[in-house]
């Protein structure tokens, strides 16, 4: 077992939460950072393979290029769409403020 | 026909019975509506039951009968879909509150061809939020209970698909595999599930998980069943860029022929590192296996022993693997095109109301998988985990290479462990993560799997199945079909089916 990396902290977390985009609470985080570290340490172990000249993978079957004819089709049914969004005005998206300030 | 127990026979019997005539799909569907309602109150398999949508797919099978068309091999036979399969106008929520309420404006294409085979969807069952999991613990909304013991798990993710077929609530049904996720509930239920060879069933309208891993594929009651529905899903699909072309797989027939044939000649490899060398597995599994072993012998197999040394580091490159690329597929939920929005007050920004509302819309086995995904695709651990996890990968692929130019099939258990209790082990991420210790090699090669009933442990009290995982080479998967239906057929006839133990359920 190579875990030679320092104890995940409270820190790393919250650090690690919100490039995630997910607002934990204080609980949360005390449970995560034992929870994480433990997964991480179990999974460390990956390093002590010999991997260096090793293509990688990611297919069964390898497929290049797939391509389809650059032709029009009909799009998902837009009042559908719209009718499953959370906010809709004037038949678009509607979303919060995406700026810091007020222009 | 008897029409008390219309629910209690195969695909196919079901099928022929509809097409001669001797009983009505709506009649097969109503049956099985019936027995929903009679049992799920105690198994809790189904999310979501479309009763009026599955009587009207059946009266237009019993109309296109009536008008005198032809009706396919599955024409009128009940399935349960998975909730991570999209169905247009159906609810569907991937098992998780960030999707409660949503309804798709299109088909998953496995949904279409369901459709298209003029099968009758009784509703969508039950899973580990997004797949993650082995015991559906993990779905937002209940559990499932295991239809061999109440108090226990029917596995997972696909737990409530492999339920409703053990309960006998449905013949058939879809479930998804990632790591597992089709041959562990299999296993420890009772029931015949196969992991298709990666792109060869379409993954358009499946909810993203882990893209590389993910793959659809049917649970069945016997091996023909399961290949009857292997046979009507899969299939290129050039909107889905992994599909592979070209493929058409004749697994019934091969089912039908394996279940008549001898196996002499065929070369089993035992994998050494799936069958408990260096413990971890249950007494009663590894019994049920190493007896499966003798039948294979005994119907002319050659066994011989193979190693996969890489199969070892399996689960670390799995977990983090799949861990990164649902960090980067769930990324999608962010609360502006469909699901859930939280702290929208005019005030907050996207970022905030985004991280609101995944906090409150994701449950922890997602969160925990994300972060750890986010964690080991960021810069500087890139090369070291997911990036080295990649390459593990192509050394198992190597190890099952070496493998089969030694043995046609590779056999193992499905899972180390039988059903365990609800509960026990969900406050140990680790503990529920060694479920797919056998089953995660095929995953990660992309190669196929199929996990037949081969026989019943009672180590822990109740007696409770237990899986025999036929892995094959790439698209080799009617190979699976023939080995498995000819164990099939020699266990039954020396012991009878595993699935007739069962408990009756209500007593």
């Amino acid at each position: 077992m190579s875990d030679d990396r320092p104890t995940l902290t409270r820190h790393e977390v919250a650090h690690l939460a919100n490039l995630a985009r997910l607002a934990v609470t204080e609980a949360e985080l005390d449970l995560f950072a034992g929870q994480l570290d433990v997964i991480l340490g179990a999974v460390a172990r990956i390093g002590d393979v010999a991997a260096a000249d090793i293509p990688p993978t990611s297919h069964a079957v390898p497929l290049t290029n797939v391509l389809r004819p650059d032709e029009v089709r009909p799009s998902l049914p837009r009042d559908e769409v719209l009718a499953a969004a959370p906010s809709v005005e004037d038949y678009r998206f509607r979303v919060p403020r995406i700026l810091g300030e007020e222009e | 026909m008897s029409q008390t127990n219309l629910h209690e026979l195969s695909a196919a019997a079901t099928a022929t019975a509809v097409a001669a005539g001797q009983v009505s799909a709506v009649e097969v569907a109503q049956a099985h509506l019936d027995r929903i309602s009679q049992t799920d109150d105690q198994v809790r398999a189904f999310l979501h039951i479309d009763a009026d949508g599955a009587l009207a797919a059946a009266k237009a099978v019993d109309d296109r009968k009536a008008a005198g068309d032809r009706l396919g091999p599955l024409a009128g036979v009940p399935l349960a879909m998975k909730d991570v399969v999209v169905t247009r106008g159906l609810p569907t929520t991937a098992g998780s509150k960030i999707l409660q309420g949503w309804r798709p404006p299109y088909d998953a294409t496995v949904t279409r061809k369901i459709r298209e085979a003029g099968m009758v969807m009784l509703g969508k069952t039950n899973m580990d939020e997004f797949a993650m999991g082995s015991s559906t613990e993990n779905s937002a909304y209940h559990p499932t209970h295991n239809p061999w013991d109440l108090s226990r798990v029917p596995g997972g993710s696909s737990g409530g698909s492999s339920a409703a077929v053990a309960a006998f609530q449905a013949p058939l049904s879809i479930g998804t595999d990632t790591g597992g996720s089709i041959r562990q509930p299999a296993a420890v239920t009772g029931l015949v599930g196969h992991k298709p060879t990666y792109g060869s069933v379409s993954r358009r309208g499946l909810i993203a998980f882990s893209s590389s891993l993910d793959q659809a594929g049917p649970f069945g009651r016997t091996v023909q069943d399961t290949a009857l529905l292997f046979d009507a899903i899969h299939g290129h699909d050039p909107q889905d860029s992994t599909s592979i072309p070209n493929t058409r797989f004749e697994a019934t027939a091969a089912a039908v022929e394996g279940a008549r044939a001898e196996l002499a000649g065929l070369r089993v490899g035992v994998v050494r590192e799936l069958t408990g060398a260096s413990g971890g597995y249950q007494a009663g599994v590894l019994d049920s296996f190493f007896k499966a072993v003798e039948i294979l012998r005994g119907l002319g197999a050659e066994i011989v022993e193979v190693g996969c040394p890489s199969f070892d580091y399996a689960l670390a490159a799995y977990y983090l693997i799949a861990p990164s690329e649902c960090s980067s597929n769930l990324a999608r939920f962010d609360s502006v095109r469909y699901g859930l929005r939280v702290g929208d007050d005019g005030e907050r920004s996207l970022e905030e109301v985004m991280s609101l509302t995944r906090e409150q819309g994701f449950g922890a086995e997602v969160k925990r998988r994300i972060m750890i995904g986010t964690y080991a695709l960021s810069s500087g651990y890139y090369d070291a985990y997911y990036g080295q996890a990649q390459k593990v990968r192509t050394l198992i692929a190597r190890d099952f290479d070496n493998a089969f130019a030694q043995a046609d099939v590779l056999i193992s258990p499905t899972s180390p462990f039988v059903a365990f209790g609800i509960g026990e082990r969900v406050a140990d991420p680790m503990a529920m993560y060694v479920n797919d210790l056998c089953t995660l090699p095929a995953s990660l090669a992309g190669t196929p799997a199929i996990s037949v009933p081969c026989g019943l442990s009672d180590e822990l009290g109740p007696r409770l199945p237990v899986g025999l995982q036929i892995m094959a080479p790439a698209l080799a998967d009617e190979r699976c079909f023939r080995v498995g239906a000819a164990f099939e057929a020699a266990y039954n006839a020396a012991n009878g089916t595993v699935l007739s133990n069962i408990p009756a359920l209500g007593a």
